[in-house]
């Protein structure tokens, strides 16, 4: 009975489950792709595909943004509200950064001749934009996530110090983080 | 005591937590208005009848798309001047034009397979069955549940906009390969009709795994007290499984989906290489048609356990219940789910054993594809003994239920030819494959679906269908099913084809032209009691019996212990604890025993 009853209490939230439920359905997705292009690579006619160097630039930026939405979680728990909005702002802007310095990972690809899209365009690097753009419109949903949140913060008109929003969101976006890493490590050693 | 009062705090935490941006908690009491009650509801049983009506008329438009191309198929040398007044230029000289019969049979196939079996199904039984079998106020986030209906919603409208384009419907068949599907030049249904079917497909996935999060956070965080995983009755298991296919299986599909988007609009080559359309050399170099195939079918083939799995759940509850006996082999059923969910992922191949797949890696799936005979055997041996010797009660529930174990047997049996790729090489693409999936995934998924319909009915509208209109649905049903399908098995063993519109010139298979025309006339008549069962089940929302006692099938599990019309919340007062499992039929003695008794001195723990 009071066995039950510990359980019932130390039971994760619902909302958190359900994020690594649908993180699991995300690495599916990704999981699928990544597949084809292993089948696609080691058929006939593949070229070799050339990694932007931004793309090192922007990993960099989102380990950092993992760190700082980390700092975002510590002020939550504290019920520090002013700095727990602050970091999640700072979070969303380096979401932003990333996304923008992606881009230019792939304006750089077009101005070295390189088609992305297209008649004359390979699949190798028609993947690599697939595959980085699904991500990025992953990464452009977490920041408008964190937005969403930092302005709830605001604007609420009851206070409430429940730290879930933010755990979740985290839990999100170091996911997003790990996954840019494998897909980063998966173009530069599956070329 | 005390620690009850916390554990219900914590409840209410949770619930107000979860329901946070209402405005203060929702009451059970407070006046809702028309429009959030009925139509943007958060209530897991409006949306559950809200997906069950748009499966209905889904349900419809698919059906009639049959009767139409069966009509061309069974009378090839009649004409029919009523088609050319509705249909215009796609039947002109009231014949089914080439194309015309090919957007009727892919959207046939779409709207089946995805608008009606899976959302209309799982949506419908999913939503409804979890929080009151499991015991909860409502799903882990009504919200999301809420915009998982109003996703498959936008869905069926595109859908249903893309039958009204100039150039058509999709066409390519509802596994839509390429390069047919990915050049719009190749045919009209490969123009606008594409882009709408994949965008809408895009929006179904979204719609399933909104959907499917919320199915499986439910059932692993928001069962009552005492209500442990292996007291949980059948059909929560098919439902949790279930979901954890689509979860893990759609969004391959998105995938595969996104990359032909790619393909269409975009002029990549992930699927198309060294092709000539109508004298015009297409610049796409290098890429793999057959690697669609593999992205589609990784999710094609969990997606008809998706069909399935809902059914094989509620027919074991309903046929245990209509028996007044347990059902046999608990742990073997939850077991044989399990293992039909694993394998689900590990047969894609099968349907590409003529694709040129190496034949060393073909005998890998045909092991594979043969050892799901070993659940789906203990499946029907456990529904079998289950009934032996009960004391049968025919429901229309029960009936269906019935029929479904019979479907599931002569469907499944035809697998076993189908999963050896020796056979296949000469079955594949015939009749016998028509024969094959629509009686195990089509007809014998949509008995489950009308069992429980029958069976959960009083709990939806607290009123009774009407049992002889259901009774001469069921008959007529049954027996169309076998006649329509039956014979379909020799046209496919004599190697009749499928996706021709018209054999008369071939003369193999003129002996089938009479056999054709009563698959046609019998198709026509089904039809039209599936008509009947949908004028029975609205008119029996208004007009039907009523219900007068909680739980009027004497079943034991809870959701016949909340009222006879619940509201949002289900239960007044408390949530009832559970004690026991949800099988304890004619013990001791009694006919039925409630999962919310509790358990006595003189019986063993379950």
């Amino acid at each position: 009975m009071a066995k039950t009853l510990d359980v019932q209490r130390e039971r994760i939230h619902p909302y958190k489950f359900t994020m690594w439920v649908a993180i699991g359905s995300i690495i599916m997705m990704f999981a699928g792709l990544t597949s084809a292009y292993i089948v696609k690579r080691s058929q006939a006619g593949w070229v070799m595909i050339d990694i932007p160097p931004v793309f090192w630039f922007s990993t960099v930026v989102i380990l950092a943004s993992s760190a700082t939405i980390q700092m975002a979680v510590r002020a939550s728990r504290q019920r520090d509200m002013p700095h727990y909005r602050q970091w999640m702002v700072v979070t969303a802007i380096l979401g932003t950064l990333f996304i923008l310095l992606q881009v230019k990972g792939f304006m750089d690809l077009r101005a070295e001749d390189i088609r992305l899209v297209g008649a004359g365009s390979n699949a190798s690097h028609s993947f690599l934009l697939a595959i980085a753009g699904l991500h990025g419109l992953h990464v452009l949903g977490g920041v408008t996530a964190l937005l969403i949140i930092a302005w709830r913060v605001v604007r609420s008109r009851t206070r409430t110090y429940s730290s879930v929003p933010a755990e979740v969101v985290s839990t999100y976006w170091h996911f997003v983080d790990v996954l840019w890493i494998y897909l980063i490590l998966f173009f530069n050693w599956m070329r | 005591m005390s620690t009850e009062i916390t554990q219900q705090a914590h409840a209410a935490t949770i619930q107000t937590d979860v329901h946070g941006h209402h405005e203060g908690d929702h009451g059970h009491h407070h006046e809702e208005s028309f429009i959030s009650k009925y139509v943007f509801s958060q209530d897991h049983k409006m949306i559950a009848k809200q997906f069950l009506i748009t499966g209905m008329i889904w349900g419809i438009i698919g059906g009639l798309f049959s009767v139409l191309f069966r009509l061309q198929l069974g009378y090839p040398d009649m004409s029919f001047p009523f088609l050319e007044d509705m249909f215009g230029k796609w039947a002109a000289g009231g014949r089914i034009s080439n194309e015309f019969y090919y957007s009727l049979v892919t959207m046939h196939g779409t709207i089946l397979v995805f608008f009606v079996l899976t959302a209309g199904l799982s949506g419908t039984f999913a939503n409804f069955l979890i929080p009151l079998q499991v015991g909860a106020r409502d799903m882990a986030s009504p919200f999301l549940n809420m915009l998982s209906y109003w996703f498959f919603f936008l869905a069926s409208c595109i859908m249903f906009a893309s039958l009204f384009l100039q150039t058509g419907p999709a066409s390519g068949g509802w596994t839509i390969y390429p390069p047919l599907s990915a050049l719009g030049q190749a045919s009209e249904g490969s123009k606008l009709g594409m882009d709408f079917w994949l965008i809408s497909m895009a929006m179904f996935i979204v719609s399933s795994l909104l959907g499917g999060l919320n199915y499986i956070t439910t059932i692993l965080n928001m069962r009552t007290k005492g209500m442990s995983m292996t007291r949980m009755p059948l059909t929560i298991w098919a439902i949790f499984f279930t979901a954890v296919l689509g979860v893990l299986s759609f969004p391959v599909l998105l995938s595969g989906a996104i990359l032909l988007l790619f393909d269409r609009n975009l002029g990549t080559s992930f699927y198309l290489s060294e092709i000539v359309v109508k004298g015009e050399i297409l610049p796409n170099e290098g890429g793999s048609a057959i690697l669609f195939q593999h992205l589609f079918w990784f999710l094609g083939h969990p997606e008809v356990y998706i069909i399935l799995m809902p059914a094989l759940g509620m027919v074991s509850e309903i046929l245990s219940v209509n028996s007044r006996k347990p059902i046999f082999g608990y742990l073997a059923m939850v077991g044989s789910l399990f293992a039909i969910a694993i394998l689900a992922f590990l047969v894609w191949a099968h349907h590409m054993f003529v694709t040129g797949l190496n034949p060393f890696l073909g005998a890998f799936f045909v092991l594979l594809t043969l050892l799901i005979a070993v659940p789906s055997a203990i499946k029907v041996f456990n529904w079998l003994t289950t009934i032996w010797r009960g004391n049968l009660r025919f429901t229309p529930a029960m009936l269906f239920a019935i029929g479904f174990v019979s479907l599931f047997i002569s469907g499944g049996l035809t697998g076993i030819f189908l999963g050896n790729s020796t056979l296949d090489i000469h079955l594949h693409d015939t009749y016998f494959v028509v024969a094959h999936f629509h009686i195990v995934m089509g007809v014998a998924s949509m008995f489950g679906m009308f069992a429980g319909v029958y069976h959960w009915y009083p709990k939806m509208y607290g009123r009774y269908m009407n049992n002889t209109l259901a009774y001469i649905h069921f008959w007529v049903s049954l027996a169309g099913a076998y006649l329509i399908f039956w014979p379909m098995h020799y046209f496919g063993l004599a190697g009749m084809p499928r996706r021709y519109t018209d054999w008369s010139n071939w003369q193999s298979f003129n002996m089938f032209t009479d056999a054709n025309r009563v698959i046609s006339t019998v198709a026509m008549v089904v039809f039209a009691v599936q008509l009947l069962f949908i004028f029975n089940f609205f008119y029996s929302i208004w007009k039907g019996r009523k219900v007068t006692t909680q739980n009027p099938w004497g079943a034991n599990t809870l959701e016949w212990t909340a009222p006879i019309r619940p509201g949002h919340g289900n239960w007044p007062g408390e949530i009832p604890e559970v004690h026991r499992w949800a099988y304890d039929y004619g013990k001791d003695g009694r006919e039925f025993v409630s999962q919310v008794e509790p358990v006595s001195d003189s019986e063993s723990k379950h």
